[in-house]
């Protein structure tokens, strides 16, 4: 046997946006175990809901993360909306749907740019980012904000989107569609971009079910889940599959992503052209009692919100697990075996979220 | 397509034998999450073809009890984070961090331990 050495990777990594700490053990150059530790942005956000009244905490709930913020606000209050019994208005349903999609879309080209600086391809980072601007500015247009909207309440939404503007964002996907497959034909057809990715962490369809993986980590490997085929907002009006590929390899991850935003294009479309007209909001009286697990498909993946209130203002208990969290077990899956060389691909083909993760 | 969701509540001796079940029939471990009022009120989540069934347990603060990461390895995760947060006392978990999985300089569990100590936070 080797010399085993042990080679801290983290909080402070290149390829690491977000603190996180492996601890790897190496035989030479290859990876026999790592321990993950967390901790370095811990702020105890689960906590808080005995501070905030439960129609304050959908902010902090948005707080939780700057990449998928509306949607765990969005969480949050299909979660207390369904204990409450409160049926939202089905062009609210839509316009969270619309938030929703775009914010994914946002997300997989933040990660596509992180993974192109991560293989050293400086333009492609740029080219992403720069299309993921649109995106942005859609956002800053219809909510106010870039990265926090604060447009979901419990209820509905607080703003509406005329239909100009709809109009108006379908333009802007319809453009973004063209220069996007300029860019993913990159990362689909490069040879060193592929050389990186092909065959590496590999996760088999048997071991992303046993250890529990979830998103696009899951469906890469061949699994057929998407929790927005549960139908909550819009999506049980809207037709789309759940995007899967069976390689299980950090190219299949990102093909899964990439094949997603076209997906989310594509359901974005589908809202502007079904929204209905009408109320925003339905309005509430009373204090929520009861319990309940809500789940969503976030951009990386199945997050639960579980509320559990007791008839007051205050609620007993808001837990937040996110996909981040529950991949975890998944990286450190893929890590057995593998060169140190590729940990940097691997640690980010989970697309960690460590603000998530940490809460 | 409805999210359909069942609580079962099972005895903490009960729950090696509901997870072993839950693997056998190839459900996958969801969650675990902790919430203290009296007790540790643990709720375990499995899923399978979008349908969740969660098993929970109620456990005295001094109450030790068992490690489900044997049968699902990913509840490692989960089970440190209860140690950690709540001071849920779990044995024969794959990876124990022994209360560290949350490198913050305040020591592990970050939850009140006993009365005194609940008081004193409520000051």
């Amino acid at each position: 046997m080797s010399k085993r050495t042990i080679v801290p990777f983290g909080p402070q990594h290149p390829v690491l946006p977000e603190p996180i700490h492996l601890d790897l053990v190496l035989e030479d150059e290859k990876v026999v175990e790592a321990i993950p530790s967390i901790g370095f942005v811990h702020r105890g956000l689960e906590k808080l809901v005995e501070k905030k009244e439960f129609t304050e905490y959908v902010y902090v709930a948005e707080r939780i993360c700057g990449i998928c913020s509306f949607m765990h606000g969005m969480g949050y209050c299909q979660a207390v909306e369904n204990i409450m019994g409160i049926k939202i208005p089905e062009r609210a349903e839509y316009l969270r749907t619309l938030w929703a999609e775009l914010s994914r879309i946002h997300s997989h080209l933040l990660w596509l740019g992180l993974l192109a600086d991560a293989f050293g391809f400086e333009s492609l980072f740029m080219h992403c980012w720069k299309l993921r601007e649109q995106i942005l500015d859609v956002f800053e247009s219809t909510t106010g904000g870039r990265v926090i909207f604060s447009v979901c309440k419990i209820g509905g939404v607080r703003k509406d989107i005329d239909q100009d503007t709809l109009k108006g964002i379908v333009a802007v996907i319809d453009k973004m569609q063209k220069e996007l497959k300029e860019l993913t034909d990159v990362f689909i057809e490069d040879y060193s971009v592929k050389h990186r990715l092909v065959g590496v962490g590999v996760l088999t369809k048997q071991e992303a079910h046993e250890v529990g993986a979830v998103g696009p980590m899951m469906r890469a490997s061949g699994i057929n889940q998407d929790m927005r085929k549960l139908g909550y907002a819009a999506y049980k009006y809207l037709d789309f599959e759940p995007v899967v590929e069976n390689d299980g390899d950090c190219y299949a991850r990102t093909l899964v992503r990439i094949r997603e935003i076209y997906q989310s294009m594509d359901l974005i479309r589908q809202c502007a052209a079904k929204m209905p007209e009408g109320e925003i909001e339905e309005k509430f009286k009373g204090m929520p009692s009861g319990e309940r697990f809500e789940r969503l498909e976030q951009p990386r993946g199945e997050v639960i919100y579980y509320v559990k209130a007791n008839g007051t203002k205050f609620l007993d208990r808001v837990r937040v697990r996110t996909p981040t969290f529950t991949n975890v077990p998944a990286l450190l899956k893929i890590l057995q075996g593998c060169d140190l060389a590729d940990v940097p691909m691997m640690v980010l083909t989970i697309d960690p979220c460590i603000s998530c993760t940490e809460r | 397509m409805v999210d359909k969701q069942t609580i079962i509540e099972v005895k903490v001796d009960e729950l090696v034998d509901k997870a072993v079940l839950m693997k056998g029939q190839g459900y996958r471990l969801v969650q675990i999450s902790c919430t203290y009022k009296e007790n540790f009120e643990i709720t375990y989540s499995f899923d399978k073809d979008y349908e969740l069934v969660h098993y929970r347990i109620h456990v005295e603060r001094d109450e030790e009890i068992l490690s489900i990461s044997q049968i699902f390895f990913s509840a490692f995760i989960y089970e440190n984070e209860l140690k950690d947060l709540f001071g849920v006392k779990i044995k024969d978990i794959a990876i124990d961090y022994e209360g560290g999985l949350y490198r913050v300089a305040k020591k592990a569990p970050f939850a009140p331990q006993n009365k005194e100590e609940e008081e004193a936070k409520h000051v």
